[in-house]
């Protein structure tokens, strides 16, 4: 097995004459955690559909989990999780309920399904909240219980969009304790999100400016290329140059 | 992965039994609906206050009075004179007047023998309300064309619906209605709503293909459909008494053809429709118009203006409504309505291919 899980090679996306993403090009290593930052409007978003095969690239090539993401889209979707900024259960349904229907979504055994979704629950102290329905359940649990999901069929990458938006301080370091968890048992996650401090966790992170990867590296060698306190100031000084508003 | 099919079936299931009032809703509106039609609302006239006008109360007159008064749909309310028809009817203490000339008995007699006579009975009509005007006058006419020889002049006899009814009218119309609302609107409800929350998202991210995502969609929406349709036909056959002496299994099998026209008429509205409420005003506007106005539920089709009349070609209850109407009270079998049937199949094929692509072409 390869040690590298996400690798892209001058992936372009252009919606008519804008060019949304504009060659951009890196590596995530197995285990990383992988920030992915850049302004509203920088390509976030739309390279990270590349990744996921919901959208094909204009131009440029890159593989995730193996496979090619120009050619092999259905087999990447069964190798990753997927995790957006707004919530995506279903709130009309129990929490096992959920779990179930995500399970039997990847194929999923009957057998596996009740041992991980157990386990799963145990894990996130939800054990008595099995029969609840999910639109009862705070939001930060709510969260969690998403990410918890977004895993249960041991995807190699995990993508979180946003993933701790609109949640408290506390939910967000117990939030950040899962993905350091996922990411020591070998899970890949790839992750953008807006905040600064979440940003100094990442194993290493991107910053895209305009379309195009401006920076690549730990939070610490950014920060002394920077010559900066925090990544909150790299980021500033990076996003200070961008074209593109909103 | 049948296993992944399965789970997404399971889900729409728990979505539609978890929301009860909506499915209440659904199972009721067919029940409330052909009950109204039913019985409450009726294009029938009953109850129609007649005075008369007779300058000579001959024998001719009487008897033609007394055939009025036994007469369930008219209240024959006396005699009154000439002068007295424009305030009774401006009054609306009646709503029609009947006048026979004095010299009645003659001209009928004149008529009888085969000479040309003028008109011996004028007919005085409340027309603010057209349908019932329209209806009093031929009530009227068929009353009073009493006596045996202007009988054997004009006979007319009412086939199939002996007793006119109109709620035998009513119940294609309302099956064809009860469909598209519950496939077509729910349907699409159901698929913009999870593109609004966000889910549809996290859906197409994962391995499940998206045709399946929406045909695990359709299922419970379908089922549902069938037991609207059980009901409907139960309700029209034992509570209306709808004759359907053409066999149920035509009528059966034309209505999951309909079923499968309106849930991809869903599809498309849902490629159209950003959010939930446009997507239930789209349902509305455009396709619950079209069916009220043009299908032919309320209004023959036959009376609309030339351009509404080819506009009502496209409209897929038209088809539905004739066809049904045909084998419920004809009683004639599904063969007898190839057309319809042809033409439904048709338009279900053409909205299938064209909502699937639009709905693929969308996910990029």
């Amino acid at each position: 097995m390869s040690d590298i899980v996400i690798s892209v090679q001058e992936l372009t996306k252009c919606f008519g004459d804008f060019a949304a993403v504009d060659h951009i090009s890196f590596d995530v290593r197995r285990g990383e955690i992988f920030g992915f930052l850049g302004a509203n409007g920088a390509g976030k978003t739309t390279a990270m559909r590349m990744l996921c095969g919901l959208s094909y690239p204009t131009s440029g090539s890159g593989t995730v989990a193996g496979f090619d993401i120009t050619k092999e889209g259905e087999q990447i979707k069964r190798h990753i999780g997927y995790m957006s900024q707004r919530f995506s259960l279903y709130n009309d349904l129990t929490v096992w309920e959920n779990i179930n229907l995500f399970a039997g979504i990847y194929g999923l055994s009957k057998a596996d399904t009740e041992s991980r979704a157990t386990e799963l629950l145990e894990r996130l102290n939800f054990t008595s909240e099995r029969n609840t329905l999910v639109g009862s359940l705070p939001l930060g649990w709510k969260q969690k219980l998403s990410f918890a999901i977004a895993t249960i069929h041991r995807p190699e990458v995990v993508f979180l969009d946003e993933p701790t938006g609109g949640v408290d301080p506390i939910t967000r370091r117990q939030f950040w304790e899962m993905i350091y968890e996922a990411a020591d048992g070998g899970t890949t996650i790839f992750v953008t999100t807006h905040y600064m401090d979440e940003a100094e966790y990442c194993s290493r992170v991107s910053i895209m400016v305009d379309g195009k990867v401006c920076a690549l590296d730990t939070p610490a060698r950014l920060k002394q290329q920077f010559a900066a306190e925090s990544m909150d100031e790299v980021f500033r000084t990076l996003a200070r140059g961008a074209q593109r508003g909103e | 992965m049948k296993g992944n099919f399965l789970s997404f079936v399971k889900k729409e299931s728990l979505h539609i039994l978890r929301d009860k009032r909506t499915m209440l809703v659904v199972m009721l509106i067919p029940v409330v609906l052909m009950v109204l039609f039913g019985f409450a609302i009726s294009t029938e006239v009953n109850n129609i206050n007649v005075a008369v006008v007779a300058p000579g109360r001959t024998d001719g007159v009487e008897d033609a009075v007394n055939r009025l008064v036994a007469n369930d749909y008219f209240t024959f309310k006396g005699y009154i004179s000439q002068d007295q028809i424009d305030s009774k009817l401006r009054s609306g203490e009646v709503g029609a007047v009947v006048c026979f000339t004095s010299d009645y008995d003659r001209r009928v007699a004149q008529v009888e023998a085969g000479i040309q006579s003028s008109p011996v009975i004028q007919v005085v009509v409340d027309a603010a309300n057209v349908n019932t005007a329209g209806a009093a006058t031929a009530y009227l006419q068929g009353v009073l064309l009493g006596s045996a020889s202007q009988q054997a002049m004009f006979e007319s006899r009412m086939l199939f619906n002996p007793q006119m009814k109109s709620a035998y009218n009513f119940v294609p119309g309302i099956m064809g209605l009860i469909f598209i609302l519950v496939c077509a609107m729910m349907t699409s409800v159901s698929i913009v709503r999870e593109r609004e929350v966000g889910t549809m998202e996290v859906l197409l991210v994962s391995p499940v293909r998206p045709v399946k995502i929406i045909f695990a969609k359709m299922i419970p929406y379908f089922v549902i459909s069938c037991v609207v349709l059980t009901s409907t036909l139960l309700l029209a056959r034992f509570l209306l008494g709808v004759p359907m002496s053409g066999g149920v299994s035509g009528i059966v099998a034309i209505s999951l053809l309909y079923l499968v026209l309106a849930l991809s008429l869903g599809l498309l509205v849902s490629t159209i429709a950003k959010t939930q409420v446009a997507a239930l005003l789209v349902s509305a506007v455009v396709m619950m118009m079209p069916i009220l106005m043009l299908s032919g539920m309320l209004f023959p089709i036959e009376n609309l203006p030339k351009f509404f009349q080819v506009v009502s070609n496209i409209v897929p209850a038209r088809w539905y409504i004739d066809a049904t109407r045909k084998m419920m009270i004809q009683g004639v079998p599904l063969v007898a309505v190839w057309k319809d049937f042809v033409i439904l199949l048709g338009m279900t094929v053409i909205l299938i291919i064209v909502s699937l692509k639009k709905f693929n072409d969308k996910l990029e």
